[in-house]
């Protein structure tokens, strides 16, 4: 029997896909953001002058970067908590908090938003530390020069040329981050994919379905995209040579 | 050391020894400089001109020696640092001036930031100094959109927001197009006039005859030779002193 093609039925349930939908672009934005600040503090610890913060960095970015995602993302939801269950009785035990509670269980949405920050953050600190070594040593100096401290002089000299060199590399690492948010449903995050799976499983129209997806998918992408670039053309909006 | 100055120098060098790793980059540097002196630094490319002057304000850790700047023992201490950082400007050869801030904002970052002015006593400071190096018209501008003269006068006048008691020049001039050399010269000399104290590393033989108290003369990390212009260029004493000199004038 030939298949046939009924987009009828996706009009029925575009409305549990569409706010599926905003399921993935919040994990995007909020993930994204999450990883922003990782990698940003991260590059300030990796090239601090603390030995231990330094060895750190380097052990998160490469358990990362040799680890699939989905693995990471099951160790944070499963594994995690067994350990912060401990940790609770542990410090109820030592009398530091007033009953066993498991700060490591959390729910699977903030869960996915935390593996995508962790696991975005770690190719962040890269491509950030990339555009560090681009400032040349002479704005550090003149800083210096002028009484600045260190971390103001990264702060308030260094970040910005710093993130302007790299921006490119830095918003594909985040569409990479967009599109990974697909893998969430794994640990029952609310997002396209495993809603797309389900309505599928409920209608039996994979074409309408998994089409109807990839232009969803496509169009929160080029968002993420849009917001990026504009925020670029915001903030690196000074003239260069 | 001579005991007849009345003041303590402004700067005093003391046996300053520099180390880059293996490399020994300053031998045995004796300097004084007196409040309102202007020094010229001259000597052959990596003679160590540029350690000696960014050891003055911390950017080069020494190894052995003792400096001391307006009355302030540098050690490797912040608060040393600081205060010595605080009452020293710098201008370097490639300007460095901050590419994503306006040549207002590039002024008043170090009065904002270390002085704890408020935006409008930064901003005025600011624009006073500006107004002194001929520039204040390009306030709201970018260092991009700036000639290399104009840049240098910008990062002059930010060195001088911080109200310096010391300014150090690194080659101000050798990365500027030859008719923008005048501008920033000019700008020195009017400086000097006005009595700043001042160390300048530079082969501009003119600027060193017209404004220098002393002309120090370095070759492989030691002060070689160390003369007032006018002996320095009619008599120099040393022959590494008259081959350097008959090789920059040669150039000019
Ligand atoms: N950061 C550094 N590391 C290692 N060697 C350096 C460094 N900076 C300068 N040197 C060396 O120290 C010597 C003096 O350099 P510098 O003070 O820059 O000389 P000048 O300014 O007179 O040209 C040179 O041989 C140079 O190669
Ligand atoms: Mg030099």
């Amino acid at each position: 029997m030939a298949y046939k093609f009924d987009f009828g039925a996706i009009w029925e349930a575009m409305p549990q896909l569409l706010a599926a939908g905003l399921g993935t672009l919040g994990l995007a934005v909020a993930g994204s953001l999450l990883a922003i600040v990782i990698g940003i503090g991260g590059v300030v610890l990796r090239d601090s002058r603390l030995a231990p913060a330094r060895w750190l960095v380097m052990s998160f970015v490469e358990l990362i970067r040799n680890t699939p995602f989905l693995v990471q993302i099951y160790f944070i939801f499963f594994a995690l908590p067994l350990l912060g269950a401990q940790l609770g009785q542990l410090l109820a035990g030592l009398g530091l908090i007033a009953r066993p509670t498991n700060y490591l269980l959390i729910g699977p949405w903030p869960t996915a938003v935390i593996a995508l920050g962790l696991n975005g953050g770690a190719y962040a600190i890269e491509i950030i530390r990339g555009g560090v070594q681009a400032v040349p040593k002479g704005q550090w100096e003149a800083g210096a020069a002028l009484g600045l401290h260190r971390a103001t002089v990264f702060r308030l000299i260094v970040l910005k040329p710093a993130l302007r060199a790299i921006y490119p590399s830095l918003t594909s690492q985040f569409t990479l981050l967009t599109l990974t948010t697909s893998i969430a449903g794994a640990i029952a995050a609310y997002e396209l994919f495993s809603e797309a799976k389900f309505i599928d499983s409920q209608i039996y129209k994979p074409f309408e379905v998994y089409f109807t997806i990839t232009v969803f998918y496509f169009v929160i992408s080029w968002f993420m995209n849009q917001l990026f670039q504009a925020f670029a053309r915001r903030y690196f909006s000074y003239p260069t040579k | 050391m001579t005991q007849t100055r009345q003041a303590a120098p402004m700067i005093l060098m003391e046996g300053v020894e520099k180390w880059y790793g293996q490399f020994k980059a300053l031998t045995d540097i004796n300097l004084e400089v007196n409040s309102g002196e202007k020094i010229v630094l001259c000597g052959p490319s990596g003679s160590g001109k540029s350690t000696l002057i960014r050891c003055i304000n911390h950017l080069e850790p020494i190894q052995k020696g003792r400096i001391v700047v307006d009355g302030v023992t540098l050690g490797h201490d912040t608060k040393s640092i600081d205060a010595v950082r605080r009452g020293a400007g710098m201008v370097f050869q490639q300007f460095n001036l901050f590419p994503h801030m306006t040549v207002l904002e590039n002024c008043t970052l170090s009065p904002l930031r270390t002085r704890g002015l408020k935006k409008d006593a930064a901003d005025a400071l600011a624009r006073k100094f500006l107004a002194r190096v001929q520039i204040l018209d390009q306030a709201e501008k970018y260092p991009a959109q700036l000639s290399g003269g104009q840049q240098q006068r910008v990062a002059i006048a930010r060195a001088l927001c911080m109200e310096p008691k010391v300014m150090l020049f690194d080659e101000p001039t050798s990365a500027l197009d030859p008719e923008m050399v005048k501008e920033v010269l000019d700008t020195m000399v009017e400086l000097a006039r006005d009595g700043m104290t001042m160390i300048v590393v530079t082969h501009e033989m003119g600027f060193a005859r017209q404004v220098a108290d002393r002309v120090i003369f370095m070759a492989s990390g030691q002060i070689v030779e160390e003369e007032p212009p006018e002996q320095f260029f009619q008599a120099p004493k040393h022959e590494r002193t008259r081959k350097f000199l008959g090789e920059i004038l040669r150039q000019h």
